[in-house]
Order: C-alpha cells, then structure tokens, then sequence
C-alpha cells in the first residue's frame, strides 16, 4: 500500500506527533512494507467471524466502590514537570 | 565459596540453613553489578545490563529481611534472595522510566503487584534491568539508555524486550529478574542468554503497576536459572489482584502442587515424571524459511530427550503460523498508540522546553521523548484503528485472533503440550537488524501465538549453536498448565546440563578480571559476524 503525505501526515496528527522531513519519509516507507507485509492475512476468510478481543471472556467483575488508596497527591505532584503548589502547571490552554 | 554460582532457590535454603546471609549475597550481586556498571559506555565488555542499581536501598532490604530470618519468620522458599526488576515494573525506590526519554525522572508514587508480593517474601531488588524502550523491541537496542550486550558472546543481542533481565542472569549480576512478554518479550531473552522464562496463563499474574503495552496481551513472568527457581518466583508472584481487573484466582499457582514428580505428589522423581506425556510436534515449524538448521537441530534433539523421560511425541501441522506476527503486529500497535497516548508531558517525566501552548506540549514533548520503534508502532496503531482502515486492519486481526486460538485449543485437546523452537535463529550480532523492522518482528514468529492466545509458555536452554550461543525450546500448555510445563522442563533438567553453563565471562565479573570470549557469538546464526566492540550503532535511538 502506498502511503502519501497527506496519509502520514493525519497519522502523526492522530499521534500527537510531529515528524522531521526525512523522520517522515522513512515512516511513509517502513509502513508501507509492514504493510504488504500485513496483506497475507487477506487470504483468510474471516466472513461473519467474531472478534476476539480478549484471550478469555471471564465477564465484568464488579466490586464494592470504596475508596482504597491512601494520600498520595505529594508524591504524584513530585512528578510534575512543572506544578504551582497543588496543581499541575501547563502553558496558556485558552486564547486571550 | 562463590554466591553467585547458585540458583536463587540453592541461595534462599543457603540463607535459611545461615550458611550465608541475605546481606552477604545481595553484597556480592551488587558489587559485580557496580563492576559493570563503572565500565565505559563504549567498553565492547560492558553488560550494561541494568538502568539503575540501587546499592543502599537493597542493603538496607537485606539487613531487615535477616532480621525477619533470624526472629524465625517462614517468609517463602526465596526470602533473602537479590533479584533484578525490569524497568517497566514500579518500584518506590529509584526509578521506572521503561528506558524511555519520556519518562526520565520518573519515581513511581506505588510498588506494583509483583513488587509488593516480592517484598512480602522477603525479596531484594538490586535495580532496575535494562529493556527495549516500553518494551518494543527484540534486542534492547532501542533502550534510551544504551545497549546491553549478550554474555555469551558481547558481540550479540541479549534478546528483548526483557534483554536486561536475561543478561543479569546469564552473567550473574542477579539470581533471578522478573520480565514482562507481550510478544515474546521474557522467552525470547532467556533463549538467547541460556535461561529458562516463562510467560504465564493471561491473568494469573497482576499487571498493577506494570506500564502498560498491549493490555491484552501483557503478563509478567520469571527469567531464571531453571525451571524450579521459576516455579518458586511464579508462587510468590502469582494470584488474584483487585487493582487488575483481568488477573485470576480460578488457579493460583502453588509451590505445593506435585510440580517436579510423578504426579502422584511423591516429590523428587522428575526423572519418571513424563510417563504418557503427550507432546506435539508442529513439523511446519520447523521447515520455515530463516529456521537455521542449529536451533532444529538442538530443539529435535531436545525431544528425542522428553522421548527417553517416557513422553509420547507425535509430529503434527499446527496451521496458521503465517499469520501470528501480522495479527499480534495490529493488535498490540492499537492497543500501544492507545496506552502510551497518556504520555503527554504533563503530570510526570519529560516535558519539552519552550513549548508555547499545550497543543505544543503535546507535540513536542512526544516527538522529543519517545525514540523510532515507538513512534514506528504508535504511527501503526493510529493508522489500523483510523476510520476507512480499521475493519480491514483491525477488525480483521481480531477475527483471525480467534482463528489462531482455535488451532491451538484443537492441538491441545490432543496434545499436553506443543513444543516449538522459541526463536527462529540464536542471538544475532547488534545492529543486525535494527534497522530493518520487519526482520526484527519476524524473530518473533514462534512467540507471538501464546500471547494471543493467553495460553502459557516457557523456554528452556536445550543446547548450543554452531557459534557457542544459546538455543532455546518452547513448551506451550493449555491455559493455567504451568505446573505441568515447568514439571516438564524440570524433569529435562535433570537429566541434561545445558541450562547448569555459564559464559565464561560470568564469573570473571566483580573478580577484576576481564571478559575472555569476546566474538564468541561471530559463527552465531543470523548473520554476518560484527566484531565485538565495533557495533554501537542502535545503542539510542
């Protein structure tokens, strides 16, 4: 399958990812061979088939909403990359 | 006597008899692994095995573990013993980055499941081991933080993901390691270093506190000197968890199970223990292209073995083994762009400097942080689960997943247990295929199966290649069967000696002296020999 600029493109958009020209040329030509690569499974019928989605269907396990976890907002806000006082600190989210 | 010439079970009865002590052991694992570690970046006999050590938290663990020891406490089988976590594992002490840029500086704020059971028995955790970066690759040469080299042969890759976990093994820098195996990631490394690993049943360990990959494919395992040591680790490990809804307690793995004998519990007797043993043989395998005639050779002769234990082999066609790598590729490339999209630069690890807004911070900080395989596999995941190609890519992957779990139930019903080669090829030279994606999936063609299918799977060492390096069998069971697969290669165990070899550069480490077989690896299937030392290429990407 050939992938063109627009392809790739919207693909590093939906990544939240920016791609450096020759980053981006070697992207479009590595996911075209996986790919081809990837075409051998249209020889399988699959028609009507359910998907797996799950090594096993065990059903949702519920269990009683009680609070379980100590105080750790001091060393989660530890990890910041930048924080004011209890909060996270990002750059300006809202035009002005 | 030299505490690192044992297994991690021979060292816990050790520390339980007093003939050494917990601090006595970690010591002598910890000043091997700081030999290592002062080696130059550049030095071709640099392991570099682990991310981080963490000297004075693991003394401190030691000192009190004895003390536990010493007032009599029965903590478990391994109490006392070092071990290394691989850095995608969190651990209150130092740090879990999954050797990714992306996550320089991160402390995780909790000890992940494993950890906390660890703990409980008594573990003591050297440092962190070094791995592909979030675990996506085979060889950890995509580790953000340099490369590690193969004992073996420093020529070669370690394997991967879990490359830094086998590495510390197979050259004594630990005991044991836990891995983590979305694709292969615990049993490919221990077939390359000579260890035995095991990826156990979907659900029977918690991932909590495991970074996430491919969630439906992602357990936790052992890596370690043989099959028993594996069993012991798995005890402690496994069992239900409220805090990973998928993990199980229909079957908790338990030490006390009639592992190693006959199945009539007794005990001891794994020689006789594979009496009307069905094994199966997928012949297909084993004429693959790229199957090099070494590993077949060692697997078929590791058969003939089983054979003499008094197991019945039959070959056999196990279909679809075509379509394993492009279905696990969709699958955990979806499941990837979707789990690591949390990685946005706010709340913890790298931020990228000078971003203008938050869209910015978004962008860059990604691109920044995380290297090619990873970009590479989100670009993937977004592109099979984009709307106009999800039905075609992904869709369709999750049907054939149910193609592939049929062919393995229906063998299964008729066999015990599947044996296969674990990889195609012994360990390759670095930089032999890292540049060639598809080359380096493909090693992964043997592994993939189990994964999607849930279904447990171990290897073993059962020989060695043309090149002196490691050859690795895989035993893959029915779901909740590790007893039965680590029974087996148990009982192998005892009547072969390939898993009991060391390189000879094991025991020169921590000693002063130097590594002997350097180019070990340079007859090694797979490839064109690199020189050892003149191979960097890779190591940061």
């Amino acid at each position: 399958m050939k992938i063109d600029d627009k392809l790739i493109e919207y693909l590093a958009e939906l990544s939240r990812l920016e791609l450096a020209p020759e980053e981006k040329e070697a992207r479009k030509k590595d996911l075209a061979d996986i790919l081809d690569y990837m075409e051998r499974l249209n020889g399988i019928d699959t028609a009507g088939l359910p998907e797996m989605t799950h090594p096993f269907e065990s059903g949702n396990r519920l269990r009683e909403d009680r609070i379980t976890n100590g105080d750790r907002r001091e060393s989660l806000l530890e990890n910041a990359p930048d924080r004011k006082g209890a909060y996270f600190r990002v750059p300006r989210t809202i035009e002005e | 006597m030299d505490i690192r010439a044992f297994t991690a079970l021979e060292t816990g009865k050790l520390i339980k008899e007093k003939k050494i002590s917990s601090p006595e052991a970690t010591r002598a694992y910890l000043d091997a692994a700081k030999a290592d570690q002062a080696k130059a970046i550049g030095d071709g006999a640099k392991i570099n095995a682990y991310t981080e050590i963490l000297e004075e938290e693991a003394m401190a663990r030691a000192q009190a573990v004895q003390r536990r020891i010493d007032a009599g406490e029965a903590l478990s089988p391994i109490a006392g013993v070092p071990m290394a976590m691989k850095d995608n594992i969190c651990t209150t002490e130092g740090h879990t980055t999954a050797a990714s840029k992306i996550l320089g500086g991160f402390r995780a704020p909790y000890d992940a499941g494993v950890t906390e059971r660890l703990k409980d028995a008594g573990a003591v955790i050297l440092g962190k081991a070094n791995m592909d970066e979030f675990a996506m690759g085979g060889s950890t040469e995509t580790s953000y933080l340099g490369i590690t080299r193969n004992p073996w042969g420093l020529s070669c890759v370690p394997g991967g993901s879990s490359g830094g976990s086998a590495a510390a093994v197979a050259a004594g820098l630990a005991p044991y390691a836990l891995g983590s195996d979305t694709g292969g990631s615990i049993r490919q490394p221990a077939s390359f270093c000579g260890l035995t690993g095991l990826k156990p049943t979907y659900g029977s360990v918690s991932r909590y506190g495991l970074l996430a990959f491919g969630s439906s494919l992602d357990q936790i395992g052992p890596l370690a000197r043989d099959a028993r040591d594996c069993a012991a680790i798995l005890s402690v490990i496994s069992g239900r968890d409220e805090r990973d809804s998928t993990s199980v307690s229909e079957k908790p793995f338990r030490l006390d199970e009639p592992l190693f004998g006959d199945g009539s519990g007794s005990g001891d007797g794994a020689g006789a223990g594979l009496r009307g043993r069905r094994i199966g043989i997928p012949a297909n395998y084993f004429s693959m292209p790229g199957m090099s005639g070494d590993v077949r050779g060692r697997v078929l002769a590791a058969a003939e073995v089983l054979r003499g234990l008094g197991a019945e082999t039959e070959e056999f066609e196990l279909p679809m083994i075509d379509a394993a790598v492009p279905t696990y590729l969709i699958i955990a490339c979806a499941e990837a762009s979707s789990n690591l999209s949390r990685y946005d630069g706010v709340k913890y690890g790298y931020r990228a400097p000078a971003a203008a807004d938050i869209h910015d911070v978004y962008y860059r900080t990604r691109s920044e942080g995380f290297g090619t395989e990873v970009k590479r596999r989100i670009i993937l995941g977004s592109f099979v689960l984009s709307s106009g190609y999800f039905d075609a890519y992904y869709k369709k992957a999750l049907q054939v997943r149910g193609l592939i779990k049929d062919t393995f139930d229906k063998a299964l019903a008729k066999y015990d247990i599947i044996l296969t080669p674990t990889c195609p090829t012994a360990a390759y030279p670095i930089g032999g295929r890292i540049d060639d994606p598809l080359a380096m999936y493909l090693g992964d063609i043997f592994t993939t199966s189990a994964n999607l299918t849930g279904q447990p799977a171990l290897s073993a060492p059962c020989g060695f290649g043309g090149g002196g390096m490691p050859v690795g069998m895989q035993l893959i069971g029915g779901a909740y069967s590790e007893a039965l697969l680590l029974g087996t290669a148990a009982a192998y165990q005892t009547v072969t000696d390939h898993h009991k070899q060391r390189p000879s550069l094991g025991a020169g480490l921590g000693a002063g002296a130097d590594g002997a077989n350097n180019g070990a690896g340079d007859g090694a299937d797979g490839g064109a020999g690199l020189g050892a030392g003149g191979a960097e290429k890779g190591g940061a990407n």
